[in-house]
């Protein structure tokens, strides 16, 4: 049993938690990166490409950090501890850990990991909701190239990525896990529309079209790849999570320290005691189960690894949610505010739930599995 | 023991949902049931339209053009309003500041007022928080010094709801700085035209612009509009606060949306077949339907008590209502989050009302988060949750 960092980690933990606090200790600053036309800032991605984040996941052969879950972990906690907006998520967590074990050009990879390309993974359908493998999307073959047909919903950074992963179906049915194909596309490309909007947590997604837009095939049945790629963003969804209600919990007891009524901090009532500290213990706990599903995602048998992550996104969803709640009641009306930082938590906080999954999603196949594995 | 209505009550109740049904315009109905915003010309042109029945204040003196109602009736119109999704005549108006002056006004405060203040000609705000004064409201700070026949009022109200569309605020002030807290208070009318008077909005999480600061700086207010007695603010404040809780619960509002989250349950797909499909959901709705029957119930033993009781007399049910009340309403906006799934993400760019957009998934589904946003508000304000429970165990389990 071991929960200490190498030394590597602590230096990296130190360093992203050093760039979130620069680039985003002050709330007005990230106002300003969402006002950018990409919805983040150009300069901070720079910065995190010279960090060597957007690398993170990559290979040293492929010019990379060799980072795994745990390296994912730090990063990601620190992301949700400033709601940061650039998409590492997008384009590190999905999109690179989709194109580097399908693409075999380096020479696409360098780009990403020096901040020239960005990605999103363009999968979730309207009527699928959580089914990863409900793909309606169309892929035929014209000649040497591929065709896609179809909609692609809630596309995470999909409004301004540089290519696109998407998956479509070369064969099967709508519902079967075989046939699931993953493409290549240029979005600039003939037969891509777009649309792009805010998302209610000051992120940004597009909704997709595709008609006969033409796309490289990477992976033939790529169901067990998105499973698995879907498992890590959960674990780094997990992490964010737990990076925010920490920075919400902290920022809910400072107030309840400040704050007079009564002619007292309100931090005096006994009441407000107790919901302060079950705070404490829903962020430990989720902690705890974020540990649990940055070891699990490395599992090698495929059904453990998805249900403890299964497990793992339905607690730390519904603590978040619980979380941040509390944390806007304690708060009283400042908590309801778009100028005060508490409210934006909540709000990732809650939105997070509906990421990848939601809760009863997530119970139902741990039920299903018949608990978590040994 | 009989729980059901008589069958006047409910030839009452039909001929109220008949009326709310045909004579609302449907645009503001879906509105409210959607949780949209309301522009101003709504909220007037539907209070204009019960008064012309009769129906804008039926809390009033029936001389002031209120209702001979008994407390079953009230609690039934209250009920069907909201079940129809018609917008309540404005609260402020109707619930708060209009039984103020009815029942503590002089003559002449009445005939100036009311009339005005049932047609929504007087649109009132609410000028009783202050940033150091929420849940300790009598801690206030606004001044007002007596200058010959003015007061002069000086400090700062905040959280004010619909400032933006208001003529008028009824504000607490201090009156006497050496007095004791509650003690220094008056209840003193402001017209928002004064000079001196800024307003500024205060943005919520949702987005929307829904309160405001209003800045008050060397205001120079008429002596007459002061309501009652100099220094007994407080007790019409009391007076006005628990008329406030009175529909608080929003008990036909909810079942309104319950009903409506299963509507779209039944309608979103998810894998082979719905969201209504997932025994999960489901269970989680029944349990607020479950929840809210026995609240529907509490409710109306409430109601049926004030037919004995002196209805000025204080009462743990209101805060029963009011906690449980506002559990139920954000449980409701919640469901339906979950019913948008991934749908609930979008936020496209709307208007004040959030019309102006081409939606990114279902009409409804992006409106769905801003109103859970919105609805944490309801165990904020109205007394919070929290003080709510300490009045419980303090004034009727004395702890
Ligand atoms: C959307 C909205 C609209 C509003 N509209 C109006 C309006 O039109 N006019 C108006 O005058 N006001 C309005 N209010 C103000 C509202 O009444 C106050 O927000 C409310 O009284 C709480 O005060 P506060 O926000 O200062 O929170 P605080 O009083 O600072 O409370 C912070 C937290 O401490 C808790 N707390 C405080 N005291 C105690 C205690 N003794 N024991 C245990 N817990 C305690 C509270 O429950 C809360 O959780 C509105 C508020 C909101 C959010």
């Amino acid at each position: 049993m071991d929960f200490d960092l190498t030394d590597e980690q602590r230096l990296l933990a130190e360093s992203v938690n050093r760039f979130v606090s620069d680039r985003y200790g002050d709330f007005e600053k990230r106002k300003a990166c969402r006002a950018e036309p990409a919805g983040y800032s150009a300069a901070n991605w720079r910065a995190m490409a010279e960090m060597g984040l957007l690398g993170l996941p990559l290979s040293e052969e492929q010019g990379g950090f060799n980072g795994g879950p745990v390296e994912t972990m730090l990063v990601m906690e620190a992301i949700g501890r400033g709601l940061v907006v650039e998409p590492f998520l997008a384009t590190v967590v999905l999109g690179l850990g989709l194109l580097r074990r399908t693409e075999t050009d380096p020479d696409l990879l360098a780009r990403v990991a020096a901040g020239e390309l960005t990605l999103a993974f363009a999968h979730q359908e309207r009527q699928a909701r959580h089914d990863l493998h409900d793909v309606a999307t169309a892929a035929r073959r014209n000649g040497g190239a591929w065709l896609l047909d179809g909609a692609k919903g809630v596309v995470l950074n999909g409004d301004s990525a540089g290519m696109l992963l998407v998956s479509a179906r070369i064969s099967g049915s709508r519902r079967d896990r075989e046939g699931i194909g993953l493409f290549l596309l240029d979005p600039a490309g003939q037969g891509v529309t777009r649309r792009g909007y805010a998302t209610q947590d000051g992120l940004r997604a597009a909704e997709v079209v595709l008609e006969s837009a033409r796309a490289n095939l990477l992976a033939e049945n790529a169901l067990p790849l998105i499973e698995l790629v879907a498992d890590e963003a959960i674990a780094a969804l997990c992490a964010e999570a737990v990076g925010a209600m920490d920075a919400l919990r902290q920022m809910t007891v400072d107030y309840l320290k400040t704050r007079q009524q009564f002619g007292r901090p309100i931090g005096d009532f006994q009441v407000l005691q107790h919901r302060a500290a079950d705070m404490l213990v829903a962020s430990e706990q989720a902690r705890s189960m974020t540990m649990y599903a940055a070891m699990m995602v490395q599992e090698t048998d495929a059904a453990a690894r998805s249900t403890a992550l299964s497990a793992a996104k339905a607690l730390v969803s519904r603590l978040a949610d619980g979380l941040g709640k509390e944390a806007v009641q304690l708060h009283g009306g400042i908590g309801m505010t778009e100028e005060y930082r508490a409210g934006h938590y909540f709000k990732r906080l809650a939105m997070l739930g509906v990421l990848f999954g939601d809760v009863d999603h997530h119970l139902r196949r741990v039920v299903a599995a018949g608990g978590l594995p040994e | 023991m009989d729980l059901r209505y008589t069958p006047e009550e409910i030839a009452f109740r039909d001929e109220l949902r008949r009326f709310f049904r045909t004579e609302i315009p449907a645009e503001i109905r879906r509105k409210v049931s959607e949780g949209r915003k309301l522009a101003r010309e709504d909220y007037i042109t539907c209070q204009r339209i019960l008064h012309a029945k009769g129906l804008s204040a039926p809390n009033w003196p029936v001389e002031w053009g209120g209702q001979d109602w008994s407390p079953v009736q009230r609690y039934i119109f209250t009920e069907e309003i909201q079940a129809c999704a018609v917008p309540q005549p404005l609260s402020f108006n109707i619930n708060m500041v209009g039984p103020v002056i009815a029942t503590f006004g002089s003559e002449a405060q009445k005939k100036r007022f009311l009339p005005p203040t049932a047609t929504l000609d007087i649109w009132w705000a609410q000028g009783f928080s202050e940033p150091g004064a929420g849940s300790d409201l009598a801690s206030l700070k606004t001044s007002a010094r007596r200058e010959g026949d003015h007061f002069i009022v000086n400090g700062q109200k905040t959280w004010t709801t619909l400032g933006q569309y208001a003529d008028w605020i009824f504000c607490l002030v201090r009156t006497d700085p050496a007095a004791k807290k509650q003690q220094g208070i008056s209840f003193l009318l402001i017209d928002l035209k004064t000079p001196g008077i800024t307003i500024r909005p205060i943005i919520t999480i949702d987005g929307g612009h829904e309160v405001n600061e209003v800045f008050f700086d060397e205001v120079k207010v008429p002596a007459e509009n002061l309501v009652g007695e100099l220094n007994k603010g407080w007790d019409y404040a009391k007076f006005l606060l628990s008329n406030e809780r009175i529909g608080i619960a929003r008990i036909g509002l909810t079942k309104e949306r319950l009903a409506r989250v299963k509507r779209l349950a039944q309608e979103t797909p998810a894998g082979e077949g719905t969201v209504w499909d997932d025994p999960d959901f489901r269970r989680r709705l029944a349990w607020s339907e479950i929840e809210l029957k026995a609240l529907e119930i509490t409710q109306m033993r409430v109601v049926a008590a004030q037919r004995t009781k002196a209805a000025d007399k204080p009462d743990p049910s209101s805060s029963i209502l009011k906690i449980k009340g506002s559990e139920l309403q954000q449980q409701a906006t919640q469901l339906l989050v979950e019913v948008a799934g991934p749908y609930a993400l979008p936020r496209p760019d709307r208007d004040e009302e959030g019309l102006n957009l081409p939606s990114v998934g279902p009409e409804w589904a992006d409106a769905a988060a801003p109103l859970f946003f919105n609805f944490r508000k309801v165990s904020i304000y109205g007394g919070s949750n929290e003080i709510q429970r300490n009045i419980i165990a303090k004034a009727f389990l004395g702890l």
